[in-house]
Formats: structure tokens, sequence, C-alpha cells
């Protein structure tokens, strides 16, 4: 017996509504299947199960609106598949993911935002078993005590702490909100106002009364269920939604990545030719773009240099042994989204075009899969098609690295002593230096560089 | 195929590739892509389209003559 859980699709990712099941019990599902729908602040995301099994029970009716993490399903196992614990998604079966990957998809379903409701409510409270963690909590000035933990047994873990003290951090909230004659937690304060919870109306199980992060939760999450869910009303909406949600996530991206910038310019000549004679003998439908050779190098060069492919978090880097290419992808009207392409390493430009025209195709107009959400190992950003000579990308957390492409154009090159005109690229790379230096970054575009003086090797 | 005929298979192509976007708002002399904001996959789909309406063949090596919206009611009412 297991249960499938909200997913994280991204790190940005707190909230998910559950737009249609595709499934219903008695149903059988394998490893892979899609089984619901979820709609972020960014798009609706096909989401796949990890394990084998029938489903049991709907937890979740569509339209209900939860936190990452929250049982959606129960799923009565098939013979062996045991499950470790109420919020670890089984380990996928096949060798698509890296365990490395997997690990840390786990423990981001995990420790993210919040435990699912239906255990944390019996869980208690402020459970401190790391002298760090107790010393990290006092010296932020924290009382662990009204924290939820969402380690195992409940256990408050580093990460709880410090998205504790980053939401009391967060300037600015409305007064009438905080005005609340019953004792309150600033974490339940800062929460409440995130949630749009009105703290008058909660009561409190925390010390004397006052109300503490747990009941802010269920508040919250009592409110979601009773009004079904929130649901983006226009496009307009939706923009902003996500345009706010990217911008948590950078602005997290710029407080805790210490970046460091290369550029190179690169020689597209034989990449270009190459291209040429390819596309010559093929109709429209079938030819290659610039982009498929350029995401195929990368690629090929991240497998050179590991620090640049994998998640870094907790004060861990875990390197990926597979490269699940991000790419940037522009939506129309507006936003930006960064689906991976699955062991982009193994792709040669032909399959890599046909990956990267059913991703762009469903980025914009159709479905993502929960798995492409989640698990980018790097990412790319390609601005150059709009004109722009260099892009310098900010790093999707967890992730340590983004590449990104300018405008291809022609330029003045000189080679064995003489002038030349080449068609030429700036490939750009922001490196965690956290991870990774300089002296990486420059091999690893170095890398980059060879791959595309030799495009028939890709 | 006359002009009309030209702008008209021009809009029904884009409308399939971008919904929101109007061939009236491409100035003249200034590129379909540009002033649309098709990206170069945007584009080869365009161009795909067209071929595919047209029977075509439309190489790579004409993209610079489809890139502005004259240049492509030309092309596309020219005899080949």
């Amino acid at each position: 017996m297991g249960n499938f859980t909200m997913p994280s699709l991204g790190a940005d990712m707190e909230f998910g509504r559950l737009t249609h099941w595709l499934v219903k019990p008695g149903d059988e599902v394998k490893h892979g299947d899609v089984v619901a729908v979820v709609d972020t602040e960014k798009s609706e995301i096909e989401i796949e199960i990890f394990e084998d099994g029938t489903i049991e029970e709907l937890v979740v009716p569509e339209g209900g609106r939860v936190p990452v993490g929250t049982v959606l399903a129960r799923l009565a196992a098939a013979k062996t598949a045991e499950v470790p614990s109420a919020t670890t998604p089984a380990q996928p079966s096949t060798s698509t993911i890296a365990p490395t990957v997997d690990r840390d998809d786990q423990r981001r379903s995990t420790s993210r935002f919040a435990a699912p409701l239906s255990t944390s409510a019996e869980t208690p409270l402020g459970l401190v078993e790391s002298p760090l963690v107790r010393h990290l909590a006092e010296r932020l000035h924290l009382d662990v005590s009204s924290l939820a933990g969402s380690g195992p047994g409940g256990v408050v873990t580093r990460a709880d702490v410090e998205r504790a003290a980053r939401l009391i951090e967060t300037p600015a909230v409305p007064r009438q909100l905080v005005l609340s004659h019953r004792p309150s937690s600033p974490l339940a304060r800062r929460l409440a106002v995130e949630l749009g919870v009105d703290l008058g109306a909660v009561s409190g199980t925390g010390p004397g009364g006052s109300v503490i992060e747990r009941d802010v939760r269920l508040a919250a999450h009592a409110v979601q269920s009773s009004e079904g869910a929130y649901t983006p009303s226009t496009n307009e909406d939706r923009q902003r939604a996500m345009q706010h949600a990217i911008g948590l996530l950078m602005a997290r991206s710029k407080r805790e990545i210490p970046h460091y910038y290369l550029a190179t310019t690169i020689q597209l000549s034989n990449a270009i030719a190459w291209l040429e004679d390819v596309n010559n003998a093929r109709p429209a439908a079938e030819r290659l773009l610039l982009a498929s050779v350029l995401l195929s190098a990368t690629a090929r060069a991240v497998v050179k240099v590991p620090e640049m492919n994998g998640f870094y978090d907790q004060g861990a880097f875990s390197p990926s042994e597979k490269v699940h290419l991000g790419v940037a992808i522009s939506q129309r009207g507006g936003g930006l989204i960064a689906p991976a392409i699955h062991d982009a390493e193994t792709l040669a430009p032909q399959a890599m075009m046909v990956h990267l025209t059913d991703l762009v195709r469903r980025a914009r107009t159709g479905r993502l899969r929960s798995s492409e959400m989640s698990d980018p190992t790097i990412t790319v950003t390609n601005l150059g098609d709009l004109g722009v000579d260099s892009v310098l990308g900010v790093i999707y957390p967890p992730q340590v690295a983004i590449v990104g492409f300018g405008r291809l154009k022609d330029q003045p090159w000189v080679e064995d002593g003489a002038l030349a005109i080449r068609p030429c690229i700036i490939v750009t790379l922001s490196g965690d230096h956290r991870v990774s230096d300089g002296m990486r970054g420059a091999r690893f575009l170095t890398e980059i560089d060879h791959w595309l003086q030799e495009p028939e090797k890709l | 195929m006359t002009n009309d005929e030209a702008r008209a298979l021009m809009r029904s192509v884009l409308r399939s590739i971008a919904p929101e976007v109007d061939l009236d708002d491409v100035a003249q002399g200034e590129t379909i892509q540009e002033a649309l904001e098709l990206d170069s996959f945007d584009f080869l789909q365009f161009v795909t389209g067209l071929a595919e309406v047209t029977g075509r063949e439309m190489p790579e090596r004409d993209y610079p003559k489809l890139s502005t919206v004259e240049g492509c009611v030309e092309y596309l009412t020219q005899a080949h």
C-alpha cells in the first residue's frame, strides 16, 4: 500500500491544483503512467506515477488545491513494492533517472514547504535531534518548539529552520493581518499573510493557546478545501502569478547562489555548413535547427565536467550521472518555463530536434509531464533568436549552472593570420561557485566549442 | 496564387502557430520574426506550413526571401 503525493514540479512550486484525474479506483497503474493533471502557477502538468499497483482511493477531489507532498491517492501495491513511508515516492525502477536525482526528488517532496497535512496534524512540534539545527535556530532567534518538522519522524531539519527564517525575514506584512488579538508566532503571522489566512479566525494550539505554523496551515487547507480552488481566472492572472513565482525563485537564486560568469565566442562555420548539408536534402518539416546542435554539444560537454550537472541542496552537491537538459522556453504572451529533455547526453542532433520540437509544442499549447518539470539537472537558455548578442542566465535552484547562447552573427575572425568573416555565437556560463570555479567553467565552455567544431561526431 | 491568396495563406499558417499574432502588426520592411516575436521554431513551422500547402520545397537558402511580408507575398505569388 502506497501513497501517491503531490509532486514538487520545480523549486518554486508550493501548491498545485488537481484539475483532472485520469484514473479511478480499481484502475491498475504502472511506473511512468500519467495519472492526473495538475495546474501550477505556470501551466498544466501531466503527473506520472512511479510505482506499479492498483488505485484504491482518490483522496483529493478534482479542483482541490493542496501543498506539495499531500497525499492525492492511495495505491494498493503490486506484489512486492513496499513503500518506505507515506511521503516517499517509490524509487523509479528504470534507469532513466539517476540515483542522485531520485534521492533529491524524494527529499524535495518531503521537505518542501509543507509536510502532508494529514500527518503533520499528529506529529509533535519542535522535535530537534541535531545540535547544529538547534544552534542555527537559536542564532536566528527562532522558537523551535513552534516549528513543524519535515525530517524523518517529524524531526525539525536545517531546511525547516532556514525556511522559517526566510519567511520571517520577508518584509512588508500588511498591517491588518498582524493586528490579531490572539498571540501568534512570527512565523505563523508571516505564513498567514502568505496563505491569505485571517489569524483572528484561527484557534491556536501552541503554548498558551498561541497560533503557530501548523494552525495556519490547517486553516489554509480548510479554506482551500471548502472553496474548491484558486483558479487563475484570466490569462492575465496566470501571467501575473507566473511572473511572481519566477521572481521568487530568481530572488532566491541571487540570494543564495554565488554566481560566477564566463563568456566565449565560438566560430560556427563547421556547424552551419554541416547543418545546411543535412537540411538541404530534407523537406521543411524534417529540418534541424541550430538549437538542436547547440543542445547536443552542451549535453556532451557536461559529461566531461560533472560539476555543472546536478543539484546543490542543504550544503552539499549531488552530481547527476544523467544529463536532463532544461530548455528555457518562452510562452506565448510572456512567461518562461524550463522543462527537461531527459538523457540528453545520448541524443544526436537529429533525435534532439525531435525531442525539442515535441517539448516546445507541448510547453506552448499542451501539457508537460511532471518528470520534465521536476528534474532538469542543468539549463540552457537561447535568447539569440530575439536578437541579443549574449545572455547571462540566473541559475535555477537547486541546479548549479545555466548556459546561454546568444545570436548567430557574422563576425570578423582572424584565422591563420588573415581576416575572415565567420558565423559566430557567444556562449556564456553562469556557474555556482560553491560547486565549481572559473577554471572548470572555462573547461566546460571549451568542451562545448570542441563539439561544435565537429558536429558530425555528435 | 494572387496577392490576397498569399496573405490569406500566411495568416492561416500563422494562426496555427501563434493564434494571438496578427500579420497586420508587421510594418513594411520589418521582418516577420522580429515584429511578431517568433523564435526560430515558430519560423520553421511557418515555412513548413507554407511548404506543405503550396507543395513547394522552400529550401533554407530561400529563407531570407521569406523574412518580410512583402518578400513572402512575392515568393508565394511568383511562378516556380
